[in-house]
């Protein structure tokens, strides 16, 4: 599905500023993999969602899409293929449009032509899908996402990532902004939605637990580098003590190593 | 005198749709506005002097805006330079260029030639000339309205909405959002041109300054629009755009007429204008401050509402 190969990303490279994100990682996604992905902040994780969807240009390496090198095509290709949710509730709606205009620019991706698709049967539709969330949102279709809660509009962008069809999903810890009742409610949805679609999904989470109990692979990233990849076997009698003491052993490595510089 | 107003309003209104398109749908501070108003009278003019036709010289004066907003658009996807300095780029050229189409002049009279304004009386015998203008500016009004009623209901109307409202939400939904600002752009500055190339004609000459201020008093009468009611529904947002069009050029009359007792000249309209523009700023704040509060009154209400009715479920089972 995916094939990320020697990827490399350097911010403001030649400065003072230059800063190494993400050192050369490799990284194969099977089809239909659930993938959680942990690190603390500044490992790297965002920076790797924006290399694979196309939002920041790669300093090196290659990433391949069903087969395909997409290393330099632009965001907007890539979405085909890839959709993703971000930490913030609003950057997947439209606040200033209805919920049903949010849901017929996500309803067939690619550019739109001049047809008037949004008709009666469509708001059937809809609202035959809304009602999955549980929200309520199915009789305000036509009120402004802007007027939604931070859990409704995530849990709507869910939706709307969903119906676009993409086959792969990016979550960039799509429920942390969320209070744990919304967070809960999304996260449902999200593993529902998952396994009716069988989207490849990549996830970004601080939450341990969720990490082990979520998906059939863990991947944990610290200074720009992947320095856990755990299968599903290996996940099954994971705990979240024995992650963090493994995240631990494997930091402690460097800081001996540092400590054996520092110490004459 | 009064149908005066209304003939003015409403082809300036045409303009106002055009702002509201690059202001408010697009989120794009769009400066071109300026020189394509007065690039849609030259054109328009120089058309009906070399005698095309009415038709083709309105389609002349649309097309040619609608280059100039590709232009601005292009400016801004390409050298990835803010909107407002690709419109003011756009528009400083566009000055030139404008005298260039008329011919090295800076003003063109329409005299003695056929234009729209002199058919419409033609047009609608049945009624005094002042009203055969009004009945006709109505109708051209109330056809642009319609279709760009229709255009923003359509699936690339709605993603020009949403551009402007969540550009990464397009970028996520796999559309390129330099093609739909491109689109845009120009739409809003085909009916700014379009609207100019009407003004030439009901005043019957073209002048390489007309746009002067455009962007100002396009601001100042979408503002008072929102004033009137508040929608998300296209067609009633370009009815009060339509409306506010009026209204300001209404206010405007009233300061060139009636200032005078307290010493107002027709150079203090832009002073006016511009402070016009600032108070309804403010309002909206206010405004906007106080309906969000609402809003949230309401979400409490809902939800304590949808609690209490889970928790009687809860009770019955």
């Amino acid at each position: 599905m995916l094939r990320i190969e020697q990827l490399s990303k350097v911010f403001y490279p030649g400065t003072v500023n230059e800063k190494t994100a993400i050192e050369y990682i490799d990284l194969d996604v099977r089809d239909g993999d659930f993938i959680t992905v942990v690190g603390s902040n500044g490992s790297g994780k965002s920076t790797l969602f924006n290399l694979i969807s196309g939002t920041y240009p790669v300093t090196g390496g290659k990433i391949i899409l069903n087969g395909k090198d997409v290393t330099n095509s632009p965001e907007y290709r890539r979405a085909f293929t890839i959709g993703r949710i971000f930490q913030d509730p609003t950057k997947g709606t439209a606040a200033k449009m209805s919920i049903e205009d949010n849901m017929i620019t996500a309803f067939k991706k690619g550019m739109k032509g001049l047809g008037i698709s949004l008709n009666a049967s469509k708001r059937g539709y809809f609202k035959e899908e809304l009602k999955q969330l549980s929200m309520g949102l199915e009789d305000r279709l036509k009120d402004n996402v802007g007027l939604l809660s931070g859990g409704q509009r995530q849990a709507l962008t869910l939706l709307m990532t969903v119906l676009s069809r993409p086959q792969m999903l990016l979550l960039d810890e799509h429920t942390a902004a969320l209070d744990p009742r919304n967070a809960q409610i999304v996260m449902d949805l999200t593993t529902e939605f998952i396994s009716r679609y069988r989207l490849t999904t990549l996830m970004v989470t601080h939450n341990m637990q969720h990490a082990i109990d979520f998906g059939n692979r863990l991947i944990m990233m610290d200074g720009g580098k992947i320095i856990l990849d755990l299968s599903q076997e290996e996940k099954h009698s994971l705990t979240v003590p024995k992650l963090v003491k493994m995240f631990k052993s494997i930091k402690n490595q460097e800081y001996v190593s540092d400590e054996d510089l520092l110490t004459p | 005198m009064l149908e005066g107003i209304f003939v003015d309003g409403l082809i300036f209104s045409i303009m106002v749709i055009g702002v509201l398109i690059s202001y408010r749908i697009l989120d794009f501070a769009d400066l071109t506005c300026d020189g394509s108003f007065a690039t849609g009278a030259a054109v328009a003019t120089m058309a009906i002097v070399n005698g095309t036709g009415l038709a083709t010289a309105l389609l002349l004066a649309f097309l040619a805006g609608a280059v100039a907003g590709v232009v601005t658009a292009t400016i801004h996807n390409r050298l990835k330079v803010p909107g407002l300095l690709a419109g003011i780029l756009t528009m400083t050229m566009l000055y030139s260029i404008n005298i260039r189409i008329l011919g090295g002049r800076a003003n063109v009279p329409l005299l003695r030639i056929e234009t729209l304004y002199t058919k419409f009386p033609q047009i609608f015998p049945m009624v005094s000339t002042p009203w055969a203008l009004l009945i006709g500016t109505l109708l051209i009004v109330f056809i642009v309205k319609e279709l760009i009623d229709v255009f923003f209901r359509t699936d690339l109307g709605i993603s020009i909405g949403a551009l402007g409202s969540n550009e990464q939400m397009i970028i996520s939904m796999g559309i390129d959002p330099k093609l739909l600002k491109v689109i845009g752009m120009a739409l809003s500055n085909a009916l700014i041109a379009l609207s100019g190339g009407l003004l030439a004609q009901y005043q019957g000459f073209a002048d390489a300054n007309l746009g002067q201020g455009m962007v100002v008093q396009g601001l100042a009468a979408i503002m008072i629009g929102e004033f009137l009611f508040d929608s998300n529904k296209i067609s009633l947002i370009t009815l009060r755009v339509i409306l506010g069009a009026i209204i300001y050029k209404a206010l405007m009359f009233l300061g060139r007429y009636y200032g005078y007792y307290i010493n107002l000249t027709p150079s203090d309209l832009k002073l006016l204008t511009g402070i016009l523009v600032i108070v309804s700023l403010i309002v909206a704040q206010t405004r906007n401050a106080a309906s969000t509060a609402d809003a949230r009154k309401k979400a409490l209400r809902r939800n304590k509402e949808r609690r209490e009715a889970s928790m009687k479920e809860g009770g019955d089972a």
